[in-house]
């Protein structure tokens, strides 16, 4: 007997989407970007600058200034100053006064932040537009409230700022994670030196520029530029109190070496292999919209993605045929264009690492799947892709790819699947799916995980705190906890 | 999930329809959100609202409809707005049962099809038996199409044997003319409810499945049609049938309606862009979508005294 051909759904359909690129006529970007030193843009020391590039279209956006170790010393200096002269006296109500102003103008100026973070990161506009900008402006609006409220954040106890904090972020949010770091340590009464990643530094630039034109005393908020060894500068310099970094593990660790017996504070985010694991009773087209948002937002440069999928065997094939349908109907390309789900991937060397990944798991003996959008020949593209039939032992679910690329396995049992969850050395989020209640506290209790999602994945709010068990880091952002690390407590 | 309140006997065919999957409101109220916020410029906009046009049920179902309005709205059917020429024609023309001669003959070498409300439209608080008969009627007036409701209150009962029983004997009746199967979402209160009606129907043999007679409030949504489309592909990839899909009632604008479109292109694809599979059940849309490709083709808007009413 002839076997019946299985019905499919065709997505290349006759009608479909026209190019909706977002205006850049209101963006102006300079040719040239110097360091925010002392509330003022000043020449870097040896006059080195570096360009940074559209990954989407390899072009070059603007030229940024690489601070030397003289620059970083001068920073820390301007931060101290600000911090003797001017913050530590304000008062905690002027203290919030300004950061709420950080907040609104931030708000005032979205588009414009939301178009240059795409531009810079290549991150769809979409993304920047809808999460990006609006959390950066939450965070300070939320931050900017606790800043004369800390009694009340630490009750019975009194509460002094740190001093001077050094704070290096990674390029996946560039915007949302200066605001994540700054709004914190302004609130609770610090002055801040921070280093934006070498590949999105313009959205800080922007900041810095924003710092200013509200008229920021000056030092408060210093920021340099450039790439591993400005960061190491800064990390190591003697004149700071507190580091903060968010970034990958490697880095992580050699941070932390770094400050052990300096006395200095710090807190390390870091990088993660998260599972989303799919129970048989969970509402599955919503959990397939789940697997996406959690493996494909912002192209899987997330530190918290939902990187490794755990799908019930009884529901595996129904899961995986309509993750592909959903796969077909996510749009690649222009990251300006409003229609697009999936932009650019951050830079050369990230797309080389991800096609290594990929013939790595290939090797592996998992099985490649990837849509068939077309994408576009200039500029650093990867289709969204899955490894199904992987297993615990390859590296493609052990390592970060951090990527668009997700590893899918099965269980049939709760434990198998909590077991082979927690058997990473990783621990930043997961992801439970599930109709049925008990089930969705039962597992996501024993997710040995910073954060957990139930029925929802990539969610993210200010009054939320965030951070890594194991080698995903050490101390919370966000939230009351996102206080802490920003104060000593007598 | 839902269980069967009823004792369904093994031999009965409900039986044999899947236990419908559970839905989360909030996911699919998030997957909505994030078809509102595709932007539909240009041609592609001129594509859809073309398709749109093609798509609607222009439909008329008040107490006080008379032959005279039912012949002004079939000239309207077939004179969209003559100053634009190229347009698609409208799908059907949607009555009640006794204008459906009417209609006929007023439509008469159009292609335009005629479809007739039936089995005591709108609350189906009807005997079986009267409906069955409504339904045959229809039909020998000359309807192309029934649209016919089920009785909620069965439904809401638990008593899914007798909604599948319903369904399959109006198809009966129908003999060679579609049926389309109102299942009044407002009044079914879960998504959940809407997903087992929906399997129910299309295992029954309705031809489509449409949301809402207009009468109940909230009429159509994009929340329950995502539901429906959903039941609609499942059934596709268990049997192979291709099904329709009718949301009806509060779709007024050619912005929203384009929505509807996006979000049946990426839950069904190219094979249910068509007025085959997908209509729009509305009076109000094809003035609005009328008005909007005439910006498009001159680009100014015109004033709404342009556009003939239905």
């Amino acid at each position: 007997m002839a076997k019946k051909k299985k019905p499919t759904l065709n997505f290349a359909t006759d009608w479909s989407y026209a190019p909706a690129p977002e205006s850049t006529d209101h963006v102006e970007i300079e040719n040239r970007y110097d360091l925010f030193i002392g509330g003022k843009f000043v020449p870097p020391s040896k006059g080195n600058y570096f360009n940074t590039i559209n990954p989407a279209t390899e072009k070059r956006l603007s030229s940024v200034a690489e601070a030397e170790k003289t620059d970083v010393n001068r920073a820390v200096k301007a931060a101290r100053t600000a911090y003797d002269k001017y913050w530590s006296k304000l008062t905690a109500t002027e203290r919030g006064k300004y950061i709420f102003r950080i907040a609104r103008v931030l708000q005032e100026r979205a588009r414009e932040f939301a178009v240059i973070e795409s531009l810079d990161g290549g991150k769809p506009i979409r993304e920047s537009r809808d999460v990006d900008v609006p959390l950066a402006a939450a965070h300070f609006f939320y931050y900017a409230g606790w800043a004369d409220k800390l009694e009340y954040a630490f009750p019975g106890r009194t509460t002094e700022p740190v001093g001077v904090a050094a704070q290096v972020i990674p390029w996946n949010f560039p915007l949302l994670m200066a605001a994540w770091k700054i709004a914190p340590a302004l609130a609770a009464g610090n002055t801040v030196v921070l280093k934006p990643a070498e590949t999105t530094p313009l959205t800080a630039l922007k900041l810095a520029e924003l710092l200013r034109d509200i008229d920021l005393p000056p030092g408060v908020v210093n920021i340099v530029t450039g790439a591993g060894d400005t960061g190491a500068a800064l990390v190591n310099h003697p004149g700071i109190d507190k580091v903060a970094f968010t970034g990958s593990t490697a880095v992580g660790k050699t941070i932390q070496k770094a400050v052990a017996g300096t006395g200095k504070k710090y807190t390390l985010e870091l990088g993660g292999k998260a599972a989303n694991i799919v129970f048989e009773d969970a509402a599955i087209d919503q959990a397939v919209e789940g697997i996406v948002n959690g493996i494909f937002f912002n192209q899987g440069h997330v530190c918290c993605a939902g990187s490794r999928l755990f799908v019930q065997e009884s529901i595996h094939d129904e899961v995986v045929d309509r993750l592909k349908d959903r796969m077909e109907t996510l749009i690649v390309g222009d990251p300006l264009d409003k229609n697009t789900d999936i932009g650019a991937i951050n830079s050369k060397m990230q797309l080389k690492r991800i096609n290594a990944y990929l013939k790595i798991g290939t090797a592996e003996g998992a099985d490649l799947y990837q849509s068939t959008c077309a994408v576009p020949k200039k500029g650093y593209w990867c289709r969204p892709s899955l490894f199904l039939n992987a297993s615990q032992s390859h590296r493609i679910v052990q390592e970060e790819i951090f990527g668009p690329v997700l590893a899918v396995q099965t269980f049939r049992t709760v434990d198998e699947a909590i077991s082979k969850a927690n058997n990473t050395p990783f621990g930043l989020s997961a992801g439970v799916w599930s109709d049925k209640g008990a089930k969705v506290f039962k597992v996501s209790n024993q997710m040995r995980a910073g954060v957990v999602w139930a029925n929802t994945f990539n969610k993210f709010d200010p009054s939320s705190p965030f951070g890594g068990y194991k080698e995903s880091g050490v101390g919370r952002e966000g939230g009351v906890h996102g206080l802490l690390p920003y104060v000593r407590l007598t | 999930m839902i269980s069967f309140s009823m004792p369904v006997s093994r031999k009965h065919p409900l039986a044999e329809v899947p236990t419908s999957p559970p839905v989360d409101q909030i996911g699919i109220e998030e997957r909505v959100a994030r078809f509102k916020t595709r932007s539909i410029k240009k041609n592609a906009k001129t594509g859809a609202l073309e398709l749109i046009l093609s798509m609607i049920d222009l439909t008329t179902l008040e107490g006080m409809d008379t032959p005279a309005k039912v012949r002004q709205l079939c000239a309207k059917a077939m004179h969209l707005h003559d100053e634009l020429p190229g347009l698609p024609q409208v799908a059907a023309i949607c009555v009640y049962p006794t204008l459906v001669g009417v209609a006929r003959d007023a439509l008469t070498g159009s292609g335009i099809k005629v479809a007739s409300v039936a089995t005591g439209f709108p609350s189906g608080q009807m005997p079986l038996k009267l409906r069955l008969a409504e339904t045959r009627n229809a039909v020998s007036e000359g309807a192309d199409e029934v649209d016919m409701v089920i009785s909620r209150g069965r439904f809401l009962r638990g008593e899914y044997a007798y909604t599948y029983d319903e369904i399959a004997a109006v198809k009966q009746a129908c003999g060679v003319a579609h049926l389309k199967v109102i299942l009044e979402t407002g009044e079914l209160q879960t998504l959940d409810n809407v997903r087992r009606a929906s399997d129910i129907a299309l295992y029954a043999g309705g031809d489509f499945i449409k949301t809402s007679t207009g009468k109940v409030q909230p009429a159509a949504t994009m929340e329950v049609t995502l539901v429906m489309l959903q039941a609609l592909r499942d059934f596709y990839r268990s049997t192979g049938q291709i099904r329709g899909m009718k949301p009806a009632g509060g779709i007024s604008t050619a912005k929203l309606a384009i929505s509807y479109l996006v979000m049946l292109r990426e839950t069904l694809g190219q094979d249910w862009l068509t007025p085959k599979l997908f209509r729009f059940g509305a009076s109000r849309l094809a003035n609005d979508v009328l008005l909007q490709i005439a910006k498009q083709r001159t680009g100014v808007y015109q004033s709404a005294d342009y556009f003939s009413e239905a």
